[in-house]
């Protein structure tokens, strides 16, 4: 059922829910966290549905904020509160509550969604887009025990992964991290069935996804070798390849689905590594609320690290020979091209 | 294997994201064309791949009678997880199984068969890089058992080569008595050793039996009360609503007791009852339940405290059904139980006086296991008769299928002017709190067999000591009377009432 409330505030809604609730027959149910979703209008859909989705598996109390845009100096003086109270078949399995803030109280939402957070279970806040660049301090993050971003939604991803590195709280994560989880998964069990040393790796991706960034970090921090980066055209991640001591292993998904692991010495195997959707990776991030402790330490190894040890690798000719017969030109010519493209908006970025 | 995780660098304890994946491993399923693979097995091999939890190359060699190439058998295990998976079907993951799919076909005594069935999975260790790791599944009636595993030591598919691993899985029932299960585990242990036998019991994979132990170990609530101090007694209950459906073969001269009680029933209780562990590895938990099954008392006269039933014709939810000795392949005169029920006591500090009641049955009410703990009455009632005529005593019920929770019935005041204290129940149900996409028993088993971790499995001490409890009862029904009569679609027969009337407590209705 659907309760519309305008001008209204917390505690009027705080009623319409328990009202709701004994008006469907269903009392309190056990709902194991508050997801408090910030968006603007335009992306609140895909959002809520997501997070609706991901709610089979984590009953939640879905908190959509949704800050409007005043146009007019009227407009932005006038606060108002106006809320959209779903309960059961049209909420999944847990409570959702539209919040659309107008005027003044847009900057003071953490105001409004407080008196709604779910008795001593877990908060956790979603950014779908336009993310605060130190969550932890953001009003709405300081409720939260995990703050969830996606820098794949930003305008310059790789800029904004580099801020996060430095504003690093527990508790943070981002979804660009949760979308190579099968992917880290899959190369741990490559390594599995393999005793070697790995002495390099490279990782190819479509441009501006963070992904690859991460997945590159996370294979430096942890392999301890150098790793660079390349591009294609995607969708998202493309080829992942390790140079070891006993030969490569490639693991290739040209198609976004099914990939092909590929080990010296063994036959080629096809891995479902399907990319997925908003919903999956929602879900997988509100399995665990503790701090991502691996996340951390990929963050915040650094992306320039990546590079300047890439472009020490580059110069070795016999690995480019074996590397990547397909790109010749390419590959080379990208270490080197990538850091200084890079440089200029990152200082854009600090001065902002 | 452990040795080359500890030499993963991409592996890290810390990093609970990364699901735990089973090493290069292939599965051999012997009766592959039965119901319990169609149903169960093939389904939760595609759940296990779905969720990414199975390795790369991961083979699945399915053995039987039936003439099929590895097309036919691929197409069988298609349909069997089309219709039964629980996660959604996927193209990209079916691409992946179906290359390590293969099938053999033969008799059990068939040389040439297992000779091919080495030659399968010598080839499938090239093409799919399984590294000689195998389990054996053993979905096959227990009479042939001892035959599958000794041609499996002939054909030299049980040899563990150079780090590689062979391991056997077998289903219930681990034999029909102590002697017979002894015997049957002497077969076994001849070829595979004991640490490399997964003996599955289905319940012990379920999230709800797993949660016993988180609810009584991780929280401080409860297990202060759980002691003879405070409980009562003990309901452990499975009952069935179906009767024996076409396995009239396999179920009489079986019966409820040694089918259900000896293994589902006692492990439930081990776990119930058992003492906090050192930790949660498999040694530590087996030591735990050896003690408490060790512990466990049969009362004198079993006449009195035991009960056995057969379901006669009636009416099952609104559909006629006939009695046990009218069932097809049914001997008129058979003296099979399809109903039990037993007061078992434990003799330790802990549960002393505090009797254990259990019983199963098929052709009961409805479907449902649960394990009810039910409390003593509060030792003094400030409230006077009339206020707290209908309170009942407080209760924790783990509810273990369907429906899988855990409710706490106490009492409380009814709302208006007089004070009038009635039972209300708080419920925790798991469909509520968490996941419907939680994992399957037999997914949860099976990727525990391709790990090694033995945590879920009964032990062959576990299985012999609940022989050791269920005998005595078997060699005194074979002696005396004859099961009781119970109408189907009721909760069995009126002397399992009278067996608790006599103690002044009466069974739950689940």
């Amino acid at each position: 059922m659907k309760t519309d409330l305008t001008d209204t505030t917390s505690s009027k809604i705080n009623k319409a829910l328990v009202l709701g609730r004994r008006a469907i027959g269903t009392p309190a149910v056990g709902m194991v966290l508050t997801l408090v979703i910030v968006t603007d209008e335009e992306n609140a859909y895909d959002a809520l549905k997501a997070a609706n989705e991901a709610s089979r598996e984590h009953p939640s109390r879905t908190l959509v904020v949704i800050k409007r845009v005043s146009r007019s100096p009227r407009d932005r003086a006038k606060a108002r509160l106006d809320a959209e109270v779903r309960l059961g078949a049209d909420a999944s399995t847990g409570e959702t509550v539209v919040l659309r803030l107008y005027g003044e109280v847009v900057d003071h939402a953490q105001s409004v969604v407080l008196p709604l957070l779910l008795p001593d279970a877990p908060v956790v806040v979603w950014w779908p887009v336009n993310a605060p660049t130190d969550p932890a301090s953001d009003p709405l993050g300081a409720l939260a025990q995990r703050r969830v971003t996606d820098t794949y939604a930003a305008e310059q991803p790789i800029q904004e992964l580099t801020a996060r590195a430095d504003r690093y709280t527990p508790g943070d994560t981002d979804l660009s991290w949760t979308r190579i989880t099968p992917w880290r998964s899959m190369l741990a069990a490559a390594l599995d069935q393999v005793v070697c040393e790995v002495t390099s790796a490279e990782v190819e991706g479509e441009e501006f996804n963070p992904s690859v960034e991460l997945l590159a970090m996370w294979l430096a921090e942890r392999l301890k070798v150098p790793v660079r980066r390349s591009k294609s055209a995607g969708p998202g991640l493309t080829s992942v390849r390790m140079e070891t001591s006993s030969g490569p292993i490639v693991l290739d998904r040209p198609d976004g689905s099914l990939a092909t692991l590929s080990i010296q010495g063994q036959p080629d195997r096809g891995v479902a590594l399907k990319r997925r959707e908003t919903a999956e990776l929602i879900a997988e991030e509100l399995r665990r609320l503790d701090p991502d402790d691996t996340y951390a330490t990929a963050l915040k190894f650094g992306i320039e690290r990546l590079d300047e040890e890439a472009a020490t690798l580059a110069p070795t000719p016999e690995q480019d020979a074996v590397t990547a017969p397909a790109e010749p030109a390419a590959a080379p010519a990208e270490p080197v091209e990538k850091p200084a493209a890079k440089k200029a908006p990152a200082k854009k970025a600090a001065a902002r | 294997m452990s040795a080359v995780h500890g030499a993963n660098p991409l592996r890290d304890a810390a990093d609970r994201r990364l699901p735990r994946i089973a090493g290069p491993s292939g599965l051999v399923i012997f009766g592959v064309t039965g119901d319990l693979s169609r149903k169960k097995l093939m389904p939760a091999v595609y759940d296990l791949a779905n969720r990414g939890l199975l390795p790369p190359g991961f083979s699945l060699i399915g053995f039987a009678r039936r003439e099929w190439q590895d097309e036919d058998f691929a197409q069988e295990v298609y349909e069997a997880v089309k219709q039964h998976a629980r996660t959604p079907f996927r193209e990209e993951v079916w691409q992946q199984l179906i290359q390590g799919m293969r099938f053999v076909q033969g008799d059990f005594d068939d040389d040439d068969a297992f000779e091919k069935l080495k030659s399968t999975v010598e080839e499938l260790d090239k093409a799919q890089g399984t590294g000689g790791n195998f389990a054996f599944y053993l979905s096959v009636p227990p009479k042939f058992f001892p035959l599958v595993v000794r041609q499996l030591k002939k054909h030299g598919l049980a040899d563990q080569k150079n780090g590689s691993w062979r391991r056997a899985v077998i289903e219930k029932p681990f034999g029909h008595d102590l002697v017979s299960a002894k015997e049957l585990n002497e077969v076994v242990h001849e070829v595979f050793p004991p640490d490399a036998v997964f003996r599955i019991d289905h319940y012990l994979g379920k999230e709800t039996v797993q949660n016993i132990l988180a609810l009584r170990f991780a929280n401080t609530l409860f297990e202060p009360i759980w002691n003879r101090s405070y409980v009562d007694h003990v309901q452990i209950t499975m009952a069935e609503d179906i009767g024996i459906g076409g396995r009239a073969g396999y179920y009489d001269g079986i019966g409820a007791a040694r089918d259900v009680i000896q293994n589902h029933l006692l492990q439930l209780l081990a776990l119930t009852a058992m003492e906090e562990p050192a930790s949660f590895d498999a040694d530590a938990l087996a030591a735990e339940k050896t003690k408490v099954l060790g512990a466990v008392k049969l009362p004198k006269d079993l006449g009195e405290s035991t009960v056995r039933g057969q379901y006669a014709a009636g009416w099952q939810g609104g559909a006629k059904a006939v009695g046990y000795l009218q069932e097809d392949g049914i001997d008129p005169q058979s003296k099979t139980d399809t109903y039990a029920a037993v007061k078992l006591e434990i003799d330790n500090r802990r549960w002393a006086g505090v009797p254990f009641y259990l019983r199963t049955g098929k052709r009961l009410g409805r479907r449902v296991t649960e394990i009810a703990v039910v409390f003593q009455r509060a030792p003094h009632s400030p409230f006077d008769h009339t206020a707290t005529e209908e309170l009942g005593r407080n209760a924790i019920v783990i509810r273990v299928q369907p429906d899988e929770g855990v409710t706490v019935r106490f009492g409380s005041k009814v709302p208006g002017t007089q004070m009038e204290i009635r039972d209300v129940s708080m419920d925790f149900a798991y469909g509520e709190s968490f996941t419907e996409s939680s994992p399957e028993a037999y997914e949860r088993l099976i990727l525990d067999v391709l790990l090694g971790d033995s945590n879920l499995f009964p032990r062959v001490e576990e299985v012999e000591l609940s022989w050791k409890i269920l005998d005595p009862i078997e060699q005194f029904w074979d002696k005396h009377g004859k099961p009781a009569q119970y109408q189907s679609g009721t909760w069995g027969p009126v002397e399992a009432d009278e067996m608790l009337a006599r103690d002044g407590r009466s069974w739950r209705r689940p």
